[in-house]
């Protein structure tokens, strides 16, 4: 690599690279950025994927000749599933690079492994690094022809699980501008909480609420359009939408968290607590659930809990996004030719 | 040795309060006169400072060189500080290989005296390898010319360290150059703790991380009678708690990067890791605090905290990217772009560059008076330029100020009357 090569100067990253000039999603990096009437067409396009559990799987042709490359820093099994589901009824190519395992071991820098990767001639690549902006980095140093998916980086962003949890409250609830959601647990380290803060209000929830102890809030987490509660009981007074996180195990390890029973008294979501909002209140979790952890067991598998049609919508979402990436090149090399 | 006479310059020397239309005469290497009359010598070079202004060479207290990582080397340093208006460069001791023998202190000053370019002065390592543990021989430092003895970003082991390498330095008349870190407060941090940190998801660094270490240092100061010099101050709470550690008497200095005048945490937002420093960008508050604290003397000192990167360190995650910012060619513009702003006026933008940095290591430098080294600067006050990232002559060209138009340029650098840098 030479330091000539104008493309490769270290410099911002700023989330309009998802962007094509003409407002087409190029990237799905960040639901911060995005547009209201970008999410809905995604949404929209979701539920054209959505399948009924007892219907035999549809298989769309969309993605027919392309490469989906699973790159996975960080360990993941259910997100990493659903992007291959998804690219698979796409019809497309997929192909899941454990990464922990295999050149990042062996020090080789991120920009090398992307470029070892995209001479393999792929299209899309799905990201999840343990640290934040490495898919905005992916985006921004790739080679053009390819769409770089976010799934999860750092305590940033993981947009296509927001919008999964989005599309999954749209199907219970009319509109967004009526709801008042609680997002419950560890924010600090959250970016499932980040893109849901982000997604909500771009939808214009009328509140979004974060609870959890000092340790786990954020400092200014406020300036992303949130009130702050550090008490359950005054938190979900009222709610339409109950967002629990999992709680990471080693978050017991530090001075985090003295226990998980004490967290699991103060924090978990039992029946008696749940009754403290609305009647028709969903509970919704992005899994793994650590039953008596942070949920009760009644709760995560009650009438209330939607948790298990957040899986399902989760093959959706990705579906539509990896169609509207690819929708969006395509639509470009028309009108270059 | 030949003469050298400044014909019709604006001389600025805030050592001396001066600040008029003059000449300025150079013999022997030395300032032999300074007159708002004109002045002749017949035997000499002269130089038309017509319209220019004639200025004190620039002493930067806290420099890396990165010459073992292979970043950059003295040479090379030598030669970007010399076409920056750097006649001292002082250099802080860096991990790949301590200055904490003579040996190491005699191989820089051997080195810069080679290249032939600008001064060096070595900050000596306060402990063996930095490690934090045990005393380097300051005795021997002292003698080997060490200016001061610095941890650089490194912490101590203990308080108590801290404490007998503070009286130590003090027994081998020493001065202390503290940067306040509070390691067990900066954890995986990289960047200021608030909101834009939260936004973006990247681990904060606490203001506490900075004020507890201070707090620490003044006591400490305090109680062991220490002359201390904190080095790079990043937060409002930081240049108040100094404020009043000098308002009671303390006998402390205090620098601060010119970056951290310019640039905030907003610079951050989109991942910038050519803005990841250390001590972090702050809130604007801070800068603010910063700027303030610059007019009105709390801070003595500008510096460049100069940190040369490779373009692969930068290239990278911003958690990923090394910090630091290549800064000896920025410290001059961004200083006088205070000026412009109206943050300081010209006589402190100056004397925070040159007399108050040479007198925090007691060097006779930093000002025009006639007996003086000619460390002097040739500066145009009105030409405008661009700064481009790839003409610097560092070996680092990781600055974030690349594109920016600055109004003043600096012509020519002299040190000890001979002309040091290669501007046209």
């Amino acid at each position: 690599m030479s330091i000539t090569n104008e493309k490769l100067v270290p410099g911002p990253l700023p989330a309009s690279i998802q962007l094509t000039k003409d407002g087409q999603l190029k990237h799905f990096l960040d639901i911060e950025g995005l547009p209201r009437s970008l999410l809905i067409e995604l949404l929209d396009r979701a539920d054209q994927f959505v399948t009924l559990p007892s219907n035999t799987q549809k298989k769309f042709p969309l993605l027919r000749g392309r490469t989906v490359m699973n790159l996975f820093f960080e360990n993941s099994t259910r997100t990493r599933i659903t992007f291959e589901l998804a690219a698979q009824r796409l019809s497309a190519d997929i192909v899941n690079l454990d990464i922990r395992n295999s050149s990042a071991s062996k020090g080789e820098s991120l920009l090398d492994t992307i470029r070892n990767l995209e001479a393999m001639n792929c299209d899309m690549f799905v990201v999840r690094h343990h640290h934040s902006s490495a898919p905005h980095f992916i985006a921004r140093y790739c080679a053009p022809h390819i769409s770089v998916l976010n799934a999860g980086d750092g305590y940033h962003a993981h947009p296509t699980q927001a919008m999964l949890d989005m599309l999954t409250i749209r199907q219970h609830k009319t509109h967004f501008s009526d709801l008042v959601v609680a997002i419950i647990g560890d924010i600090r380290h959250s970016r499932v909480a980040r893109s849901q803060i982000h997604a909500l209000n771009t939808l214009g929830a009328k509140e979004v609420r974060v609870i959890a102890p000092g340790t786990l809030m954020p400092v200014g987490i406020e300036a992303m359009g949130v009130n702050v509660f550090n008490s359950m009981d005054e938190g979900l007074k009222d709610v339409d939408v109950v967002v629990m996180l999992r709680l990471q195990k080693e978050r017991m390890q530090g001075a985090m968290l003295p226990s998980e029973k004490e967290y699991f008294s103060l924090y978990g979501l039992t029946e008696r607590r749940l009754k403290l909002a609305k009647p028709d209140a969903i509970v919704m979790h992005p899994g793994p659930v650590n039953r008596g952890v942070e949920i009760d067991s009644s709760v995560a598998d009650g009438p209330q809990s939607v948790i298990m049609q957040q899986v399902t919508n989760g093959i959706a979402v990705r579906m539509a996004v990896m169609s509207m990436v690819m929708g969006t090149r395509s639509l470009e090399q028309q009108a270059n030719v | 040795m030949s003469k050298l006479l400044f014909k019709n310059g604006r001389i600025i020397d805030p050592a001396s309060s001066l600040d008029q239309i003059g000449d300025l005469l150079v013999e022997d290497g030395k300032i032999a006169d300074v007159s708002s009359a004109s002045l002749s010598c017949n035997d000499a070079d002269v130089v038309d400072a017509s319209n220019k202004w004639l200025l004190p060479g620039i002493v930067d207290l806290g420099a890396y060189v990165r010459d073992q990582e292979l970043k950059a080397t003295v040479e090379s340093e030598s030669a970007a500080a010399a076409n920056s208006g750097i006649t001292r460069l002082c250099c802080m001791p860096e991990y790949a290989k301590p200055t904490d023998s003579t040996a190491e202190v005699n191989l820089i000053k051997d080195k810069a005296l080679a290249s032939g370019k600008v001064r060096f002065e070595v900050i000596g390592a306060m402990t063996l390898g930095l490690k934090g543990e045990r005393l380097t021989n300051m005795g021997g430092l002292k003698k080997a010319g060490c200016v001061a003895v610095s941890q650089g970003h490194h912490k101590f082991a203990s308080l108590d360290v801290m404490r007998k390498a503070m009286e130590y330095a003090r027994t081998c008349d020493l001065r202390l150059f503290l940067q306040p870190l509070e390691y067990g407060l900066i954890g995986k941090g990289c960047v200021h703790e608030g909101a834009v940190a939260t936004r973006i998801g990247l681990p904060g660094i606490p203001v506490t991380s900075e004020t507890i270490a201070l707090s620490n240092i003044l006591l400490m100061a305090e109680q062991t009678h220490t002359r201390v010099h904190i080095c790079r101050l990043s937060s409002a709470a930081g240049v108040e708690m100094v404020r009043q550690a000098k308002a009671r008497g303390v006998a402390v200095t205090a620098d601060v990067a010119a970056h951290q005048l310019h640039l905030s945490e907003l610079d951050i937002r989109d991942y910038n890791p050519i803005c990841h420093t250390l001590p972090p960008l702050r809130a604007m508050s801070d800068q603010a605090a910063l700027r303030k604290g610059l007019s009105d003397g709390v801070i003595d000192a500008i510096c460049s905290d100069h940190q040369p990167q490779d373009i692969d360190a930068k290239l990278a995650p911003f958690q990923e990217a090394s910090p630091g910012i290549s800064a000896l060619e920025t410290l001059l513009p961004l200083t006088m772009q205070l000026v412009e702003q109206g943050v300081l006026d010209l006589k402190t933008a100056i004397s925070s560059l040159s007399a108050s940095p040479a007198k925090i290591i007691e060097r006779s430098s930093g000002g025009l008076s006639v007996g003086n080294d000619a460390d002097v600067l040739l500066y145009d006050p009105h030409a405008k330029w661009v700064l481009r990232a790839s003409e610097m002559v560092s070996g680092g060209k990781n600055t974030p100020f690349s594109g920016h138009e600055f109004i003043g340029k600096l012509l020519q650098t002299y040190v000890c009357g001979q002309r040091a840098d290669s501007l046209a």
